[in-house]
């Protein structure tokens, strides 16, 4: 079967071809030549992967009437776990999971004697709070908004999951300092895994790697932290982006359905 | 079906138009390889998965632990009507970080009664764990009140250990203890639910013992074999 060919979403204004001036005819200066290399290169690139027939159905979407800035959360949050994973790389190039010490030393090296250790761990210790309201507050917005409807209960269900991921990332990163704040909380939140009728038992001896909280438990905190879950966020972060993409944004409660006879109820 | 010499007489590809299909065969070459290559994937990816979610379970869950006595002291140091603090390594190789406080006493036998002769280990010396029942904070014993205090969210225990306000869901845990070359040792931790009874596989704090909780916390795999 053939499949219709959809025309291609339109390009903004500004990004239209524009006319020849009169006059300007043959004169090209040097920006003009860095111009052309640089459309031929992504024209080199286009060519191979045709990637910019994605990337426009991606970015320039419609948005219904209405849109406002509760709508950027989502992004917000997108942004925060960006930010979250560059410092976090960065940190892991100091960090030691050591549980003898060394762990609690290294973070004590970085906040006291890397040029701006202090800034960027501040970054990642209080951007990760911030991520997590974000979370909520585009939740809400979802929620509120009347968002989460069909068709896009499954893109609820991913971003459920991703509030999930992400408060197992901020109970795996809060043991890493090492410190009785960590070691203690981590001791609490552990316990309360273990109190799950059945599993938890289970649950809490594979959290820990074993029946008391020991040297592995660190290092088994630390891979789960900054290898399993970031990938495990990423993947369904293109999930959910690839359904709002899809599905496109629902506009906000309060706009009535103007203009279109179909959709406005009789009134008797 | 157009051809009636070319239509399959087997039951089996009788449903199914395809060229190919012939007189007795159950699968049809198509649908063969299908499976041959999910099933070749199937391999591929649990000779990887398998062995990797094993090494991060099976030790963590199964592997029994050596059973370890530490000396605390000469059996005179220990008095019936108070609590001495000592320190013993649960963990060893990280330091500080594996070492934990036992409580220890002689046995009293006002209040805990005629000893049991026929547990090795739970007679003459009571240990207590200061691993809070709730959640496992650490607790700590206050002489003036004659308890055990949590300083997390307020459980209170008993002389005994026995829980006596608050949160917890049973008494703190205890250890074996055995005198050995006039030497008080102290062995692997049990936990006892609120009639003292004895569980040799420790639970975690929060994991109620009475009634229907026995079930529910099923006791671990890696329980130190005591001999």
């Amino acid at each position: 079967m053939k499949l219709p060919k959809l025309p291609a979403p339109p390009l903004p204004n500004a990004l239209q071809p524009r006319p020849q001036r009169p006059g300007e005819g043959e004169k090209r200066g040097p920006v003009d030549h860095a111009k052309e290399a640089g459309i031929s290169a992504v024209d080199w690139v286009d060519e191979r992967t045709s990637l910019s027939g994605g990337l426009r159905w991606l970015m320039f979407r419609k948005v219904p009437k209405g849109t406002n800035w509760f709508y950027t959360l989502g992004s917000a949050t997108m942004f925060a776990f960006l930010s979250q994973a560059v410092t976090g790389v960065f940190l892991a190039m100091y960090y030691r999971p050591d549980a003898a010490g060394g762990a609690y030393e290294s973070i004590r090296y970085v906040t006291n004697e890397v040029f701006l250790g202090e800034f960027v761990r501040g970054m990642h210790k209080w951007g990760s709070t911030v991520m997590v309201i974000l979370v909520f507050l585009h939740m809400a917005r979802v929620f509120f908004f009347g968002a989460y409807k069909y068709p896009r209960e499954l893109n609820w269900i991913i971003g459920a999951v991703l509030l999930i991921l992400t408060m197992v990332m901020s109970f795996t990163g809060y043991l890493l300092p090492f410190d009785q704040r960590s070691y203690w909380a981590t001791i609490v939140g552990v316990n309360i895994n273990g109190t799950g009728p059945m599993v938890g038992p289970f649950l809490s001896d594979f959290l820990r790697g074993g029946a008391e909280f020991g040297a592995t438990t660190l290092s088994r905190f630390y891979a789960i932290h900054m290898l399993l879950l970031p990938g495990a966020i990423a993947a369904m972060i293109g999930a959910h982006l690839y359904l709002v993409a899809k599905l496109g944004t629902t506009a906000p409660p309060w706009m009535k359905s103007d203009g279109d006879d179909r959709l406005t109820e009789d009134r008797v | 079906m157009s051809d009636p010499r070319k239509t399959p007489k087997s039951k089996y590809t009788a449903d199914r138009d395809m060229p190919g299909a012939f007189e007795g065969e159950t699968v049809t070459r198509r649908r063969f390889m299908t499976l041959t290559a999910h099933g070749a994937g199937a391999v591929a990816v649990s000779a990887f998965a398998l062995p990797t979610l094993g090494f991060a379970a099976g030790s963590a869950l199964f592997e029994r632990p050596e059973v370890q006595w530490q000396s605390v002291g000469a059996p005179e140091d220990f008095p019936s009507d108070t609590y001495v603090p000592k320190v013993v390594t649960e963990i060893s190789g990280i330091g500080e970080v594996g070492k934990t406080t036992v409580y220890m006493r002689a046995h009293n036998e006002r209040i805990d009664g005629p000893v049991d002769e026929s547990v090795p280990g739970t007679g003459e010396f009571l240990a207590i764990s200061t691993r809070c029942m709730h959640l496992g904070c650490p607790v700590r014993y206050v002489e003036a009140s004659a308890r055990f205090i949590c300083p997390c969210h307020g459980g209170v225990y008993d002389f005994t250990g026995a829980v006596s306000g608050g949160p917890p869901v049973r008494p703190l845990d205890r250890f074996y203890v055995r005198v050995q070359n006039g030497q008080v040792q102290v062995g692997p931790r049990y936990s006892v639910n609120s009639e003292f009874k004895r569980f040799p596989s420790y639970r975690d704090p929060g994991q109620d013992l009475d009634g229907i909780g026995q079930y529910l916390y099923p006791g671990r795999f890696s329980t130190p074999k005591l001999d």
